[in-house]
């Protein structure tokens, strides 16, 4: 281990690096955490606007959208008095883009690509990632995958319409969706960006496993690493899965196969067991890191040891392993074997346990504390507070007669938002807190506060009205809810979420000022702000390429806050309190 | 949130509702004690001077606790649910009352067997989105498509099932209420999917003979 480690650090000492080698085609994996970061944030206006106008279609149907005239014929038509109106076979590609933008050009390059890269060698004690010209190239690909994705709405027929679970056979033939090379570039651009979480996994994997700092065992690693470490393990299994099914829908589209397609032999429901064999795993490759990161957040800013270390860690490693066998609950009404709904629902029950652990321990750890409300914290505890929701609603929906009701209505969709984008809170957290070691300036507390007040009451504005519309059976993905006599009392909740999600939308101003700002101008950081404990906090700001002076050598876990043992509330992980020298041996 | 369920005039509706409210209400504990313990603990336990965070690891007694509770509720309600989904979806009952739905980009195809009480004759009687049925009947329905998937809904009956191409899949209701009750579908199906409903018409005994008898006796020739 120490070997590589130190290789690391030799190579860190480079010539000047040009431009181009540093902010570029960097192989820093401080600088790939960043370049994931931009493009994650990038592309969160993206989804975060097709969004908006999901919305404003849902609360006043066929109403002209204020500006959108500048999108031709037959994507947009022009409204009487300017504007432009939203046609079904455009909102159909906006809910799909939305879903897709989010889930695999936000979340995962953002919680997976940014703060595995930046984070992992950091807080484990290592030089750089384990092979670096596989970062930058795992990057790259990416990006190739965004280009691709966002070509797609410039493609005659516009983008995918077919959801972003693509079933088939909807998506597998052109004249079902009328969709052509949309659906092409979206299939495309998943197999490419497949490629680049595969490539990140094998080395996040890798770097944990080899080149832990001396002393830094698997039980003294932190809950993001051990968070990060299980994530990459689901995304090395879960992806070819996706992968294989994804070239399958490319051929049957293309080359004229029929695997999803029954005239000729195929069976539609295959992709949905491929699709969600994936998609339940990359549920939880989503959701990991953003627990992990709560745990370490909520235990620095508590001042207090994380509530249960072993149990945290071991109910990650459950949900792993039983995520894997829980899929077939997206499926209960799809035309599978009933009998097999009964067998998931029972996994289904079960993987809620871990979760319901997690929740628990997280109060643990707030227990006793002596909790500072910083910006960070305050987005964590909005973490823990939207996944408390989410995970309650999950339960309604394994139970497979109430899933009957619910399936394939807003309360799903109230349900993933819960989950998925609560993830955003995290994501938040961990921009504030990590802000000052990426870019050596802090951001500014008071609209950092604002922008946490504001996020919390619309998101919730937004999301929490959608169970209700879900319990009076509103189906997801329709253009026009008013088409419905059913639903037509409940439109008001319509327009409501509408409003709530336009503010939403609009306080994230709060952010990108914030964080451009902080960029040039915020105050100068200082190496340790938040007086933690973990590695990333001892290496200097800015961390050199090669991250530390010397090899840091770990002594204990990384929660010993308010220990005994020292006069100040925090004790880093490779400080030497002397005369623990048979700790490091202990961990070897 | 539950005023919002719609009218259950169905004959297993009910216990689909009671499993809903029951879960209902122990997340509502759930999510009530989890709240409070949370803001409480915000309160009494944020930063003041001179006072030290507790130094603790955890607790095994109480690890065990909050796992074996939610484990055993969760275990329960499966128990729970597993005779109410094996008589809706498994075990479909016996009835000479017949309906054929195909569903096609953006209808539903109805179709009662005729006069021979075989499906795919010559006799077939064929509708466009509606579906007349009398009351108090166990209703078997033969759910297909011929394009894409689509899914029966019908919120008052609790009645979902997705229609899948390539294959017929049985489902069954009684309904216990005359009326008119709106069908979307629920599964997304292409540029039409919003606005793809019918309407099912649950007719009192009566009515319903004086329907068929004008809609679906052989055709004189």
């Amino acid at each position: 281990m120490s070997d590589t480690a130190a290789a690391h650090a030799a190579h860190g000492h480079h010539a000047t690096p040009s431009f181009i080698s540093h902010y570029i085609f960097s192989t820093d994996h401080k600088m790939i955490g960043r370049q994931f970061l931009f493009m994650g944030l990038l592309m969160l206006m993206v989804g975060g606007m097709l969004a908006m106008l999901i919305r404003w279609q849902l609360a006043w149907p066929e109403a002209p959208v204020p500006g959108l005239n500048f999108i031709p014929e037959p994507y947009i038509y022009p409204g009487p008095d300017g504007g432009g109106i939203i046609p079904p076979q455009t909102y159909n590609a906006l809910f799909t883009m939305h879903a897709t933008i989010m889930i695999f050009f936000v979340v995962m390059p953002i919680m997976v690509g940014t703060f595995g890269n930046f984070l992992i060698p950091l807080m484990i004690g290592a030089g750089d990632m384990a092979f670096p010209k596989l970062n930058m190239l795992s990057f790259w690909v990416g990006v190739v995958a965004g280009v691709v994705m966002l070509a797609s709405f410039w493609v005659p027929g516009g983008p995918a319409a077919g959801g972003w679970t693509g079933y088939a056979t909807l998506s597998a033939r052109a004249q079902y969706t009328g969709v052509e090379w949309g659906q092409h570039l979206w299939i495309i651009s998943l197999l490419i960006s497949g490629v680049s979480s595969l490539m990140g996994a094998i080395n996040y994997i890798t770097t944990i496993i080899n080149m832990r700092a001396p002393g830094m065992t698997y039980f003294r690693m932190p809950l993001t690493i051990w968070s990060l470490f299980i994530t990459a393990i689901l995304l090395l299994l879960a992806l070819p899965v996706l992968t294989a099914a994804l070239a399958m829908l490319l051929f049957d589209r293309m080359a004229g196969t029929s695997f999803f397609l029954p005239e000729g032999g195929g069976e539609p429901l295959l992709w949905q067991h491929m699709f969600w064999f994936f998609g339940h795993p990359e549920v939880y490759i989503l959701v990991l890191p953003a627990m992990g990161i709560t745990s370490d957040l909520l235990s620095t800013f508590s001042r207090k040891p994380v509530f249960g270390y072993h149990a945290m860690a071991f109910s990650m490693i459950a949900i792993a392993f039983l995520s894997w066998i829980v899929w077939g609950h997206h499926m209960f009404v799809s035309g599978m074997n009933p009998l097999l709904g009964t067998a998931f629902m029972m996994t289904t029950m079960v993987i809620a346990v871990p979760s319901a652990i997690k929740t628990f321990n997280w109060l643990g750890t707030l227990w006793g504390g002596s909790i500072r409300l910083t910006v960070p914290m305050l987005f964590a505890l909005g973490f823990v507070s939207n996944f408390l929701i989410g995970g309650l609603s999950g339960i309604f929906m394994a139970s497979t007669p109430v899933d009957i009701f619910i399936h394939d209505t807003y309360y799903i969709v109230a349900h993933f938002h819960y989950v998925v984008a609560g993830i955003i809170f995290a994501l938040f957290a961990a921009v504030y807190y990590w802000f000052p070691k990426m870019f050596y300036r802090r951001m500014n507390d008071t609209l950092g506060k604002i922008h946490f007040v504001f996020t919390y009451i619309f998101f919730n504005g937004a999301f929490f009205p959608m169970h209700f519309l879900g319990v009076g059976g509103h189906m997801r993905r329709i253009y026009n809810p008013t088409q419905y006599e059913f639903l037509k009392p409940m439109q008001d909740w319509n327009v409501f979420i509408t409003w709530s999600a336009l503010i939403l939308g609009a306080s994230q101003i709060f952010f990108l000022y914030n964080f451009i700002y902080s960029l040039f101008a915020g105050k100068k950081a200082e190496q340790n702000p938040w007086q933690a404990n973990t590695l990333e906090w001892s290496a200097p700001t800015p961390a050199p390429h090669g991250n530390f002076l010397a090899t840091p050598t770990v002594y204990r876990g990384p929660y010993e806050y308010s220990s005994p043992e020292v006069k100040e509330d925090w004790l880093p992980q490779d400080k030497n309190l002397g005369g623990s020298a048979s700790a490091v041996a202990r961990g070897h | 949130m539950l005023q919002w369920l719609p009218e259950d005039v169905s004959t297993y509706g009910h216990e689909i509702d009671s499993l809903f409210y029951l879960i209902y209400y122990i997340t509502a504990v759930a999510f009530i004690l989890v709240t409070v313990l949370m803001i409480v603990f915000l309160i009494k336990y944020r930063e003041q001077p001179g006072r030290r965070a507790l130094y603790s690891h955890g607790n095994t007694t109480l690890e065990i606790i909050w796992t074996v509770i939610p484990a055993a509720i969760l275990i329960v309600l499966s128990f729970m649910s597993v005779n109410t989904w094996a008589k809706i979806k498994r075990n479909p009952p016996a009835t000479d009352f017949e309906i054929k739905i195909t569903a096609k980009q953006f209808n539903w195809d109805v179709n009662y067997p005729g006069p021979d009480g075989k499906f795919g004759t010559e006799d077939d009687i064929k509708f466009d989105n509606d579906l007349h049925v009398p009351v108090n009947k166990i209703v078997r329905l033969h759910l297909g498509a011929s394009d894409v998937i689509h899914s029966f809904f019908i919120p008052n009956l609790r009645f979902k099932q997705d229609l899948v191409p390539g294959r017929t899949i049985v489902g069954w209701f009684e309904a216990t209420k005359p009326g008119k009750y709106e069908l979307p579908c629920a599964e997304l199906c292409g540029f039409g999917h919003s606005g793809m409903k019918g309407w099912l018409h649950v007719h009192t005994v009566e009515d319903y003979k004086k329907w068929a008898d004008e809609h679906l006796a052989p055709k004189p020739q």
